[in-house]
C-alpha cells in the first residue's frame, strides 16, 4: 500500500508539473494583472522556482513526514481544507452509495422474477437512462423540476446559513433535504449498473440447483428469494460496488459542483482551476486511501457473505 | 411660482436623488440580503488583492476615503472632506472623527498612512499611487498626501475597493499582509459590515456593524454571500427565490432569461469603472499581424454586430475603443471598422498577400481567454474565412495554459477581457505602454505595440489634472490607436445585476458591487 502511495504521489506530482502555467498565473487573474517583481516573488514564495527534482524531492519528504503543505490560493494548511470538507463528501458519497445499492439490488431481484414482463423492460430502460444521462445533466433537470418548478428542495449548499436555532433536529432535517438531490443524482448512475447486475446474477442463481431444491422442500416464494437466491446473487453486485468507488469519488466532483456541495469534489475543482497543486495532489492521495479502504470492506463485506472467500 | 420653475425644481430632485443613488422610497432598516457569488475569493482584504471577487465582500468589511456616486463625483465616505494644492500634488484628506474599526479601536490618520503604504508596497496596480512620495499626519484626523506630480488617477484610487483602510494594530504586526492570518479570519475593518464567517468555497457571512461611523446605516441586519459557481444553479436560485441578488451576471442567456422573471430586475447600470471589455488582441511584433494592414483587414471582416447580436443576443454594448463607453473619456469617433469584407479583401490585395489555389492567403490561429470566449473565436475562424485567411481555433485547457501562451507572446490572435479599473491610467495604459512590454506578464502589453507619440501622449494625460484638457488627450490617444489596432475592441462584457424587487437600493454606482452596501435594504 505504501508503494503504490508512492506512486501515487510521483505520477501525480509529475503530471501536474507538466501542465503549462503555474499558480502564480491563476493568483494574476484573480488579481486583475500583477507586474514581474509581483510574479517572482509568488514563484519564490512557492517554491515554483526552484528546479522540478528539488520540488518533487522536497514534497515526498514532506508527505512521508505528514505534511501535505499549504494551499497556494487560500493559505490554509492542506489537510486542514481536506478534513474541513472531507465529512461532506464522506456523507453524500455513502448516502448515493447505499441509495444506490439498495434500489439497483430491489429493482434487480424484482426484474428477475419475471425476466421477459413489463417490470423487466422497466428496470431495463430505467438503466439505459441511467446509462446515457450526464450527472451534470441529471443535476440541473433535478434543480429545474425540484427547486423551481416544484420548489421543495434547495439549490445549492449543505445547510441553511440563515436558520438561528440550536435545535439538532431542524439541523439534521435540514442537511437531509440539502443532501436529497445531490444524493438522488450521483446514486442515478449506480441504480442502473447495480440494478442491471443484479437482475443477471439472479437470473443464473434462480436456475441453479439448490435454489430448485429449496422449492422442492416447500420454502415460500420470499423465503427462496431473500435467504437463498439474493444471497448467493449479491457477490458480483458487492464485487462491483467496491470497484466502482472511485467512480463515485469522481461523479461527486460534478455533483458537488452542480449543487455547490461544500466537499472535497468543489475544491478539487477549485484546485484545478487555481492550478493549486499542493491541494490538488493532497486530495488526490486522500482519494486513493478512501478508494483502498473502500476495496478492503468490499472484500470483509463479500467474506462475510460467503465464508469460502479467504483475504 | 411658474410652470417653468416647478419642472425644473422637480428635475433638480430626480437628478440629485438618483446621483446618489437613492430610491424615494422610505429605507427600511433589518431583515438579511442574500446574495450569490460565482467564485470564491483568495481572501477577503481588498488592502492587498485586487479582483470582482475579494471587491465585494472587500468593500463591506472595509471602508474607503471617499466614494463615488454614478455621474464620477467623489462623495465623502471616510475623508469627511478633502482639498487639493499645489498644483495636483498635495492632497488633504480631513477624516471622520468618531470612525471606529469593528474592534472599536479609533481609526487615526496613521491607519491610513499605513494603509496607503500598504497598498503600494502589496497591490498588483503599481500606477494606482506611484507619485505618492509621503504621507504626513499632522493630527489623528488628518492625513496629507505628498505627490512627486499631479496624479489625477488618485481619487479613483481612494474609491471602491482600491485603498481599504486596514488597522495598523492587526497588520503592522510584521507579518505578511499578503498571507496574514486576518485577511480571512477574525478580519478587523472599518466598513459597514463585519465578519462572523467566512468558509472558502462556502460562503461569507457578514452582520451590521453598530458602531458604523454614517449614522443609521447599514440598513441591512446581515448579508449572506452564497458562492455558488455553477451559473445555472445561479439562475434557478434567483428565479425560486432563493437568492436575492447576483451581480457581474455576464452569461448571455441567463441574462435574457432572467429579464422574463416579474419578481426580478435585470440591470446593466453601475460597471462603467469596473470597465469590461471584450476584444481581440494582435500580436504586433511577430508573424503576419505584425502587418497593421493584416490587422485593419481583420478588423473589416469581423462583424462587430453580428457579435453583439448573435453571440452576445443584445445585452452587450458596442466598444469602439480601449476605454469603457461609460466613461467620461470614452471617444466614439474613432474608425468603427464597419463590416467591409471587399475592403479587407483590397487592403491584403494591395499589401502583396495574395490568395492561392485553394483561396488562403495564410494561416493565423486565435486563442481565447476564458470559455465564454469561445464563440468568439470559433466566429473569427468564419468571418477571416470570408478575406482568404485560414485560422485554427487553439482551446487552452485552463487560464494558466492560456496566460502562459499570450504572455509568453507565441500567439497571433487572442480574444480577451479587460478591464479599465476606473482610471485609464489604472487600467487602459498597462495595455499600450512601451515600458510594459513584459514578457510572462499577463494583462502587461502582450501585444508587444509600440508608438512613441502614444507613450507620450499616456504620459501626459497621466499627470493632467484639468479635465477637459485630459479628455482631449484621452480622445486622441483612442483615435491614434484606432489607426494602429494593436487590439480590435468590439463589446463590453454584459456584466449585469439582477435582484429581486423586495431589494432596494443595491448598488448601482460606478463601481457595482466593490462599493458599500451601507445604503441596500430589503423591502416590506
Amino acid at each position: 500500500m505504501l508503494l503504490v502511495l508512492l506512486v501515487v504521489v510521483v505520477l501525480n506530482f509529475l503530471m501536474l508539473h507538466l501542465a503549462p502555467g503555474d499558480i502564480a498565473d491563476t493568483i494574476a487573474q484573480t488579481m486583475g494583472g500583477a507586474d514581474e517583481q509581483d510574479m517572482a516573488e509568488l514563484r519564490q514564495q512557492y517554491g515554483l522556482d526552484q528546479p522540478f527534482f528539488i520540488q518533487l524531492f522536497n514534497y515526498v519528504v514532506r508527505v512521508a513526514l505528514l505534511d501535505f503543505g499549504h494551499s497556494h490560493f487560500y493559505n490554509l494548511p492542506v489537510f486542514d481544507l481536506i478534513m474541513e470538507r472531507f465529512p461532506a463528501t464522506l456523507l453524500l458519497v455513502f448516502s448515493a452509495q447505499i441509495l444506490s445499492l439498495f434500489v439497483g439490488i430491489l429493482l434487480g431481484v424484482y426484474a428477475a422474477q419475471n425476466p421477459n414482463g413489463l417490470s423487466s423492460l422497466f428496470v431495463n430502460m430505467f438503466s439505459l437512462f441511467g446509462y446515457a444521462a450526464p450527472v451534470f445533466w441529471t443535476g440541473i433537470l433535478l434543480l429545474i423540476a425540484f427547486s423551481l418548478h416544484i420548489p421543495i428542495f434547495p439549490v445549492s449548499g449543505m445547510r441553511d446559513i440563515t436558520i438561528e436555532t440550536d435545535n439538532f433536529l431542524v439541523h439534521f432535517f435540514d442537511v437531509l433535504r440539502h443532501l436529497f438531490l445531490p444524493m438522488i443524482t450521483l446514486a442515478s448512475i449506480f441504480f442502473a449498473y447495480y440494478s442491471r447486475l443484479c437482475r443477471a446474477s439472479m437470473l443464473e442463481v434462480l436456475g441453479a440447483d439448490f435454489v430448485r431444491t429449496a422449492k422442492a422442500k416447500g420454502l415460500s416464494k420470499k423465503d427462496v428469494l431473500l435467504k437463498h437466491a439474493l444471497k448467493n446473487s449479491l457477490s458480483p453486485v458487492i464485487t462491483f460496488a467496491g470497484l466502482s468507488f472511485s467512480a463515485v469519488v469522481s461523479g461527486a466532483i460534478l455533483v458537488e459542483t452542480v449543487y455547490s456541495w461544500p466537499g472535497l469534489g468543489t475544491l478539487a475543482f477549485n484546485s484545478i482551476i487555481s492550478r493549486d497543486t499542493p491541494v490538488l495532489l493532497g486530495i488526490l492521495i486522500f482519494s486513493t486511501l478512501m478508494v483502498t479502504v473502500g476495496n478492503l470492506l468490499t472484500d470483509l463485506t463479500l467474506k462475510a457473505l460467503d465464508p469460502r472467500i479467504k483475504i | 411660482m411658474n410652470k417653468h420653475f416647478l419642472k425644473t425644481l422637480l428635475l433638480t430632485a430626480t437628478l440629485i436623488f438618483t446621483s446618489l443613488g437613492v430610491s424615494f422610497a422610505e429605507p427600511k432598516k433589518g431583515g438579511t440580503l442574500i446574495a450569490a457569488v460565482g467564485n470564491s475569493p483568495r481572501h477577503l482584504n481588498p488592502a492587498v488583492q485586487s479582483g470582482i471577487v475579494t471587491g465585494f465582500p472587500g468593500a463591506q468589511l472595509f471602508a474607503t476615503p471617499i466614494r463615488y456616486d454614478n455621474n464620477w463625483e467623489p462623495q465623502p465616505y471616510l475623508a469627511e472632506s478633502w482639498e487639493i494644492s499645489d498644483g495636483g500634488k498635495t492632497v488633504r484628506l480631513n477624516l471622520v472623527k468618531d470612525a471606529v474599526f469593528h474592534d472599536g479601536v479609533p481609526i487615526k490618520s496613521s491607519d491610513v498612512k499605513f494603509s496607503l503604504e500598504t497598498i503600494k508596497k502589496n497591490h498588483p496596480f503599481k500606477t494606482m499611487f506611484a507619485p505618492v512620495v509621503s504621507v504626513e499626519t499632522p493630527d489623528e484626523h488628518t492625513a496629507i498626501l505628498k505627490l512627486s506630480s499631479p496624479h489625477p488617477a488618485l481619487m479613483l484610487a481612494m474609491s471602491s475597493q482600491l485603498m481599504a483602510i486596514i488597522p495598523e494594530h492587526v497588520y503592522g504586526d510584521g507579518q505578511d499582509p499578503k498571507t496574514h492570518p486576518q485577511n480571512s479570519e477574525n478580519v478587523v475593518g472599518s466598513g459597514p459590515f463585519k465578519l462572523v464567517e467566512f468558509k472558502s468555497g462556502e460562503h461569507i457571512i457578514l452582520e451590521r456593524f453598530d458602531d458604523f461611523f454614517i449614522d443609521g446605516r447599514p440598513y441591512l441586519d446581515k448579508m449572506v454571500l452564497k458562492i455558488i459557481k455553477d451559473p445555472a444553479t445561479r439562475t434557478i436560485g434567483l428565479e425560486n427565490g432563493e437568492i436575492d441578488f447576483y451581480a457581474f451576471e455576464n452569461v448571455a442567456r441567463n441574462i435574457v432569461r432572467l429579464k422574463k422573471n416579474d419578481n426580478l430586475t435585470v440591470t446593466p447600470d453601475g460597471y462603467a469603472a469596473i470597465g469590461p471589455i471584450d476584444w481581440l488582441a494582435f500580436n504586433t511584433k511577430t508573424g503576419k499581424t505584425a502587418d497593421v494592414n493584416v490587422r485593419r483587414a481583420i478588423a473589416y471582416a469581423i462583424d462587430r454586430n453580428f457579435i453583439l447580436k448573435a453571440i452576445m443576443l443584445g445585452v452587450a454594448d458596442e466598444a469602439r475603443t480601449g476605454i469603457h463607453p461609460g466613461s467620461p473619456f470614452y471617444e466614439p469617433n474613432v474608425e468603427p471598422y464597419n463590416l467591409d469584407i471587399d475592403k479587407a479583401n483590397k487592403i491584403l490585395d494591395d499589401a502583396g498577400y495574395k490568395k492561392g489555389s485553394d483561396g488562403m492567403r495564410f494561416g493565423l490561429t486565435v486563442d481565447f481567454g476564458w470559455p465564454g470566449l469561445k464563440p468568439n473565436a470559433e466566429y473569427t475562424k468564419a468571418a477571416l474565412k470570408k478575406i482568404g485567411i485560414d485560422v485554427t481555433v487553439r482551446a487552452s485547457a485552463d487560464f494558466p495554459t492560456w496566460a502562459k501562451t499570450v504572455s509568453n507572446h507565441n500567439f497571433d490572435l487572442t480574444w480577451d477581457t479587460v478591464f479599465n479599473w476606473g482610471d485609464p491610467v489604472i487600467g487602459v495604459h498597462r495595455t499600450y505602454q512601451t515600458s510594459n512590454i513584459k514578457k510572462g506578464v499577463i494583462w502587461s502589453n502582450t501585444q508587444q505595440y509600440s508608438n512613441p507619440k502614444v507613450d507620450a501622449i499616456m504620459e501626459k494625460a497621466g499627470v493632467e489634472n484639468d479635465m477637459d484638457k485630459r479628455k482631449a488627450l484621452y480622445s486622441e490617444l483612442q483615435k491614434m490607436l484606432a489607426n494602429d489596432l494593436p487590439v480590435y475592441w468590439t463589446n463590453t462584457l454584459p456584466y449585469h445585476t439582477i435582484y429581486s424587487k423586495k431589494v432596494g437600493n443595491p448598488p448601482m454606482g460606478i463601481w457595482a458591487t466593490s462599493s458599500p452596501m451601507d445604503m441596500t435594504y430589503i423591502k416590506d
